[in-house]
């Protein structure tokens, strides 16, 4: 069984539904990586399964979060509370905000440590500098006194990254990552990442927009849109055969290098937003594919060995 | 008068319906003081002094047997007086000092902000105290003291208006076709400066007005026979004792005031939407 | 922090010497021959050329200033024309009571007003929030010293709890520290109140969420923390309209105080008193506000770096 099965899960903030019947499970040592433009609710997946939804006014409609054979919409506030941090970690998006600016980082890492392992303030030190030295930290002792102000974002991302690691958890979350950060040091953030993942055998969830990351790092991925799964597959599968129309567009999106001047082309159109989508397949009004059913019926997702797909006209799904 | 939207919002909304309300009464006793004061206020019965509210007089009498209501509706007019021109002084001069000095910068500006930086953590008492120190007590000065003590607020909100306008992009635009600094100013910078200054200018006349009453208490402003409500307090804590109502009906009228004003302005804040604009750095 | 302090306190200098000179200035700028305005009653003509000697009341005005200054700085600010005591021992009588109200006021304010707003945002949009607000709005609009005299009112005359004026007790500091106290909560209740709610929407607190802390913790130990930084900042600038208030409030319950000598010296134009008041309540001010700039500092690392 999966570490992490999400099944069917529907989110509602006030009158709005963004996340409609997502599905995907992780194991344990595996990277999945959850894709989509902004807007697409990658973030909302994130929150779902971190139980904190409540604080951005959201709840769970339906569906399941199974982890590690427990439901977590069955869970209360102080059982998930024991999970948070300790047996699921998550990463957020800018490391420019994510710390307690008027805390010593250090202390900060000490906290998830002295929290969920009950270790004193000596042993929590000990191992969040022993953190921070794998994370490659240089320094790290007088790191660990400084405060977020003092550094740099790719170094407060690592120190984000050690809060992650600091209680042993079995699946991190971590929300677009290196979005916030300069080119040259999103590719180190991930490589620490991926290395620490299969060291550990931990269960990674790399959400993001960026398709050449997944290829970089991701051994499955979920393409998200307009708040439901297009297509999710193994990743060599879906860059040799993608088969939803939006996952060829994000792949032809990838800027290759000895590509001809100016042509370099997005998607036509914009992601609809979460107040107004269209009508059956949300993809249809982007789609060069599309045709009347489109609009009319929303494709299921289609679940077979060779991946899940929700589109009406892809190869090898029911009637062509 | 054609009520445009902010207005009607504001009017709409309870708070903003009954502050105007309120505040409709107190101008108006202000305004028509000599004819709806059932008494003179400086009539003096020493036998009726001291008098607990009656059907003759409503709100009792003070220790010179002048009738409490009448007082206090002429102080009205002191009150609203002092604290409608010395805010309107004190606007006018923050608005043309904040605005050049926003305006042109340079070393102008920076001896301008240094002068407000300087008395800004004084408190406005503290400075009216020290111009009647030098000018003596009494209505005028009060005025004086009270324009001045509340000049610094308004030059930095002023200046912290016109130069966030003046980064704007049509305000680019419009100096690049060539306007000089004076349309510029008067035909594009000041005229979206004015609602907060304006709205700030109404809250200040409640500080105002519990200033002036302060200094009247410290026998500072409007000497008699003036009817003012701070004095009124100040003579009636003699009679503490034995005449609580002269204390606490001019402090009514006063907090009454005050409250109707800071409530109306705040439903003008948020019928305008200026919240935000109401930072002074 | 150190040199943050130094930097503060060097800033503070041209500041202090642009007040005295104003305050100086308050002699010449008053009617009549500065002489009459230092002079006691009924001095010989020998005793007022004294005076003018050593005032050097014949020289240019900013050597007399240059005197005045040098004697403030010895310690020597003149004598009192009517009660005929050096205005310096007159401060001194007066000094310590100002700063018992002013100081337990300021605490006063900051821990109920803290607790104020800090219990109306972390149950906002809650009747228990509204009801918190609203009375702070009322406090906010009755000018102080009615406040004080309503106080009176209540507490010492119907209910006689508390001595009704004066300072022999310490049952008669109560009135006038709640009353100048109550004025700032709204402030500080205000603020507290914004920031928290403010701060919890950010982004770290998201991630004290996912590291699984309490929502109690969170707030407590972490939003409240951050939010004690604007208040500081609120209080230092306000400092002055404490002091300000406890000058009120002195004349109010007629304790001793630099606030009552100030008025009853302006009311009897007793100029070298005033003086020394209002330089005293100036400095006071400054101070104040230092203080506050440096608490700020120690309590947020962010302000120590930043450029004086």
């Amino acid at each position: 069984m999966a570490l992490l099965t999400v099944q069917d899960l529907s989110i509602s903030i006030g009158r709005l539904a963004p996340l409609d019947s997502i599905s995907f499970a992780v194991d344990a040592g595996e990277i999945l990586g959850i894709v989509g433009e902004s807007g697409s609710g990658k973030s909302l997946t994130a929150m779902a399964v971190m139980g904190l939804l409540p604080l951005i006014g959201g709840e769970i409609e339906s569906g399941t979060i199974r982890f590690d054979g427990v439901d977590l919409t069955s869970l209360d506030e102080a059982a998930y509370r024991r999970l948070r941090g300790r047996r699921i970690a998550l990463i957020t998006q800018n490391p420019m905000t994510s710390l307690d600016p008027l805390m010593r980082v250090g202390a900060q890492i000490d906290q998830v440590s002295r929290l969920h392992l009950g270790l004193t303030a000596d042993a929590a030190m000990r191992r969040s500098v022993d953190l921070m030295q794998q994370l490659r930290i240089p320094e790290a002792k007088t790191i660990h006194g400084q405060y977020p102000h003092q550094m740099s974002g790719g170094m407060k991302q690592r120190i984000v990254i050690a809060m992650a690691l600091a209680a042993d958890p079995q699946l991190i979350i971590a929300d677009e990552p290196t979005t916030a950060l300069d080119v040259t040091i999103q590719a180190q953030i991930i490589q620490i990442m991926v290395e620490l993942v299969r060291e550990r055998g931990l269960a990674l969830i790399l959400i993001t927009h960026d398709m050449s990351v997944v290829a970089q790092a991701c051994d499955r991925v979920v393409v998200l849109y307009a708040g439901r799964v297009a297509e999710s597959n193994a990743v060599d599968a879906i860059f040799a055969h993608p088969r939803h129309p939006y996952t060829r567009e994000l792949i032809r999106c990838i800027p290759r290098e000895g590509q001809a001047p100016g042509s370099l082309k997005g998607i036509p159109g914009l992601v609809p937003s979460v107040t107004a989508y269209p009508s059956g397949c949300r993809f249809h009004p982007r789609c060069g594919d599309a045709q009347a059913r489109c609009a009319r019926d929303a494709p299921t997702l289609e679940d077979t060995d060779a991946g899940a797909v929700a589109c009406h006209f892809s190869p090898g799904v029911g009637d062509g | 008068m054609r009520l445009s939207g902010p207005w009607r919002k504001v009017l709409r909304s309870p708070r903003g319906g009954s502050a105007a309300l309120g505040l409709a009464i107190v101008v108006f006793c202000a305004v028509f003081a000599p004819w709806i004061a059932p008494y003179a206020y400086d009539i003096q019965n020493l036998p009726g002094a001291n008098r607990a509210p009656s059907i003759a007089h409503w709100l009792g009498t003070d220790e010179f047997g002048r009738d409490l209501l009448s007082r206090i509706i002429h102080g009205a007019r002191t009150s609203l007086t002092v604290g409608v021109a010395s805010i309107s002084a004190s606007v006018l001069g923050g608005m043309a000092l904040g605005a050049a000095a926003g305006y042109f910068g340079g070393a102008f500006d920076r001896a301008v902000t240094a002068i407000v930086d300087l008395t800004w953590s004084f408190p406005e008492i503290l400075i009216a105290l020290i111009l009647i120190a030098i000018i003596g007590p009494g209505l005028q000065s009060t005025m004086i003291a009270i324009s001045i003590g509340y000049l610094a607020q308004f030059t930095r909100l002023t200046r912290a208006q016109i130069m966030a306008l003046k980064g704007e992009t049509y305000v680019e635009a419009t100096i690049n076709l060539g306007a000089g600094s004076f349309h510029v100013m008067f035909r594009h910078l000041l005229p979206n400066a004015l609602p907060p200054v304006i709205v700030a200018g109404m809250l200040a006349t409640g500080d105002a007005i519990i200033l002036e009453a302060t200094l009247g208490f410290f026998g500072l402003g409007a000497q008699p026979p003036t009817p003012s409500w701070g004095a009124m307090m100040s003579s009636g804590t003699a009679q503490i004792f034995i005449a609580p109502w002269t204390i606490i009906f001019p402090g009514v009228a006063i907090a009454a005031t005050v409250i109707a004003i800071n409530l109306f302005g705040d439903a003008v804040i948020d019928a305008l939407d200026i919240r935000g604009r109401l930072r002074e750095s | 922090m150190f040199s943050f302090a130094i930097r503060r306190l060097l800033l503070l200098i041209p500041v202090f010497l642009v007040v005295s000179m104003i305050i100086f200035m308050i002699i010449h700028l008053v009617p009549g021959d500065p002489i009459d305005n230092i002079v006691q009653i009924g001095s010989s003509p020998e005793q007022i050329a004294q005076l003018s000697a050593k005032y050097g009341l014949d020289r240019p005005l900013l050597t007399q200033y240059a005197i005045w200054f040098r004697r403030l700085l010895a310690g020597d600010l003149g004598d009192a024309i009517i009660l005929r005591q050096p205005v310096t021992s007159l401060i001194a009588q007066n000094l310590p009571h100002s700063l018992a109200l002013g100081g337990l006021a300021l605490i006063f304010s900051t821990m109920v007003g803290i607790g104020a707003g800090a219990l109306a945002a972390i149950f906002r949009e809650s009747a228990l929030d509204r009801a918190v607000m609203t009375l702070i709005l009322a406090g906010s609009t009755v000018p102080s010293f009615w406040l004080g005299l309503l106080m009176i009112l209540i507490f010492a005359v119907q209910l006689g709890w508390f001595p009704v004026s004066g300072a022999r007790s310490w049952q008669a500091l109560v009135l006038p520290v709640m009353t100048v106290g109550l004025g700032g909560v709204a402030l500080v209740a205000r603020v507290t109140r914004v920031a928290m709610i403010d701060i919890a929407r950010k982004d770290f607190v998201l991630m004290l969420h996912a590291k699984g802390l309490s929502r109690a913790r969170i707030q407590l130990a972490h939003v409240l923390r951050h939010a004690l930084v604007p208040v500081v900042t609120i209080l230092s600038l306000r400092i002055g309209w404490i002091l300000g208030g406890a000058v009120t409030i002195e004349f109010v319950f007629a304790r001793p105080g630099l606030g009552s000598l100030l008025i009853t010296s302006l009311n009897q134009r007793d100029y070298p008193v005033v003086q020394g008041c209002l330089l005293m309540l100036a400095i006071a001010v400054m101070l104040g506000t230092l203080l506050g700039d440096l608490v700020q500092a120690a309590m947020d690392p962010r302000v120590r770096d930043s450029v004086a």
